[in-house]
């Protein structure tokens, strides 16, 4: 027979223990909250700055000396342009490298060196990346500070995140799949093009949508690459002009991007170029976090929707 | 029945029988050969990529070390490379990195650890299905963006706390990196403490532990290689983030190890550099890439650490 005392001092144990929980679960949601109150903060600081700023004319107007005069217009298409560069580059090579990795790619250490290689690609800061842009494609191939340069430096830059999210999209689809495709005869590629890739093509798209982010908000590496500040003309379109532009010649015009436009605004000292800068950083943010809300609900939608 | 079955197609000549037109010579096996050739030239570029970036980086510095002795590099205490008396000492960038990596390490670690074991042994399904889209939102900010935020909101307000803190300083940049840092460090953490088989905590559970005696003593253990490549990624992203010392810091090189200092990173150095319009193949130019190749260094030097720690501290259940 347990006596009282006894009893009282395990009732005692279990209550601090339970305390110790509470406590911890209290610890976590505080924990929680410093990251979703830095986020609302800065968020609700930039939309409170900026958002009054934002009109036709910042969307449509060059960036100027006058602050209030200044805008975002060759901000906003160079960013178009060179994730265009960029996709185009990018996905390709990333699902290719992903579908050889997962379908093809033998048991042996050629395999085993592009797989390590692969992972550390993704820790590489992005800062070294503009570096070997300057390097490789401003001085040795000759591309000069050019869209062309900036898309195939991001491209770089994010290709492991979509060889990462092609693998994975497609080691969700089951054995059997692959298994009824060979069983009726058709070779690794018939396999590949008309099963794997088209079940795993959402998946492969939440990626991309993801690596299309972050290349997005990217700087440093494009400010390494030596990429103006002040450009206050647009690349021609292709065959306007005088004389006229040729398909692809905008690719080798000079540039600026959204982060690099609020970079500028950001480090000059008049406060009128910091609300500029909060003006851009918001339709920055704004870009961002509508393309990873969007693969996240992308997401959803396919662990809700797939059962195999 | 047998008869049809056995009857030739009449659109294939007869001398091909099914078995000449699947030989390793025709010409479907021919494509398939060209495609996995194709796949494997994709797989194989990554590798072509580290190649050039080491090759483009050993390159420029070692025109740059023919000039400047590695001792000066590694030993001198001044670094003032675009001036007329000019020294080439890493260690006043390194300490700028380390010191805003130290401090950004001191708000992401712990926090995220914390929010780890929250969600994965406590938080309810509903929470964590709503915190970690969050966590990834937090984590796809620009760190531009950061770098606004670090300037115009958290200096002023840690300027009334320490009136003397100057505008532009580490210690704010290394906070909002940290805060940039923990989805990192948790997403991750979590994932490995989620790998942990449920068997284990059951069986902690039923000896009668709590959820946080479970967690620590427990799942956490088991867990350790996972968290410690996390931390290790959490670290490799402090060393090599720009923008935001770039912004918040100040480009001044500061040899300190306090952080309510303004000072320069190795990062922070190559944007000031890359602003500036150096010409190609002068000494200012070459610094860039020995100070790169640094970071390269370090970066892979704590890859190859949490390549270890997973190895060692690997559980095989």
């Amino acid at each position: 027979m347990l006596q009282t005392a006894d009893l009282n001092a395990i009732r005692a144990i279990i209550a601090r223990a339970k305390r110790w929980d509470l406590f911890f679960s209290l610890l976590g949601i505080l924990s929680l909250m410093v990251g979703v109150l830095t986020f609302t903060v800065l968020f609700l600081d930039m939309a409170i700055q900026g958002v009054p700023r934002l009109s036709y004319e910042f969307f449509t107007s060059f960036p100027s000396r006058r602050a209030e005069n200044a805008g975002i217009l060759s901000a906003w298409v160079g960013t178009i342009l060179v994730m265009l560069v960029t996709a185009l580059s990018a996905v390709p090579l990333g699902v290719a490298a992903g579908v050889y990795l997962e379908e093809y790619a033998p048991k042996n250490w050629i395999t085993d060196i592009i797989e390590i290689n692969i992972s550390n690609l993704a820790g590489i800061p992005s800062i070294v990346y503009g570096l070997l842009a300057l390097g490789l494609f401003v001085y040795y191939f000759g591309f000069g500070q050019s869209i062309l340069s900036a898309g195939l430096t991001l491209a770089l830059l994010i290709l492991p995140v979509i060889i990462v999210a092609t693998r994975e999209s497609i080691r969700a689809i089951p054995q059997s799949i692959h298994e009824g495709s060979y069983a009726c005869g058709a070779t690794t590629w018939q396999t590949v093009s008309d099963h794997i890739l088209p079940y795993s093509s959402a998946g492969i798209l939440t990626g991309v949508i993801i690596g299309m982010a972050r290349a997005i908000g990217e700087t440093a590496p494009i400010i390494t690459i030596g990429a103006l500040t002040f450009i206050a003309f647009l690349p021609n379109a292709p065959f306007t002009g005088d004389p006229p532009a040729g398909m692809f010649e905008w690719i080798f015009a000079p540039f600026t991007v959204m982060p690099i436009q609020m970079f500028n605004w950001t480090s000059r000292p008049e406060a009128a170029f910091t609300i500029n800068a909060a003006a851009a950083g918001f339709v920055l943010v704004f870009m961002t976090l509508a393309m990873n809300g969007l693969a996240i609900y992308l997401r959803y939608q396919l662990r809700k929707n797939i059962k195999w | 029945m047998s008869a049809s079955a056995a009857a030739p197609d009449p659109s294939l000549p007869i001398s091909k029988t099914v078995s000449e037109r699947l030989s390793k010579k025709a010409s479907r096996h021919v494509k398939e050969r060209i495609i996995e050739a194709l796949l494997f030239a994709a797989a194989a570029f990554s590798v072509f990529v580290t190649l050039a970036i080491v090759y483009v980086l050993v390159k420029e510095s070692w025109v740059f070390f023919q000039t400047v002795p590695l001792s000066d590099f590694l030993f001198d205490t001044q670094w003032t490379p675009l001036f007329d008396d000019a020294h080439y000492g890493i260690m006043v960038l390194l300490s700028g990195t380390l010191t805003s990596s130290g401090v950004a390490l001191l708000v992401a670690i712990p926090l995220g650890t914390i929010i780890a074991i929250y969600l994965s042994e406590f938080a309810g399904f509903k929470v964590r299905e709503i915190a970690k889209p969050f966590l990834e939102l937090l984590g796809g900010v620009p760190t531009i963006v950061y770098g606004y935020f670090a300037l115009t909101f958290l200096t002023p307000i840690l300027q009334k706390i320490y009136p003397d803190l100057p505008g532009f300083n580490l210690l704010s940049a290394g906070l909002v990196m940290g805060i940039m840092i923990i989805p990192y460090v948790a997403s991750l953490s979590e994932d490995a403490m989620r790998a942990v088989p449920m068997s284990l905590r059951e069986g902690s559970y039923a000896m009668g532990a709590t959820r946080l005696q479970t967690a620590l003593w427990v799942v956490t253990p088991a867990a350790t290689s996972g968290i410690a490549s996390a931390y290790i990624l959490g670290i490799s992203r402090a060393v090599g983030e720009t923008m935001i010392l770039a912004v918040a810091a100040g480009m001044q090189p500061n040899l300190t190890f306090d952080p309510t200092e303004p000072g320069a990173t190795i990062t922070s150095y190559i944007v000031q550099v890359a602003l500036g319009d150096l010409p190609h193949g002068s000494i200012g130019y070459q610094t860039i890439f020995a100070a790169g190749l640094t970071l390269l260094l370090m970066t892979l030097a704590f890859n190859l650490l949490g390549y270890w720690l997973r190895k060692r501290f690997r559980e095989v259940y």
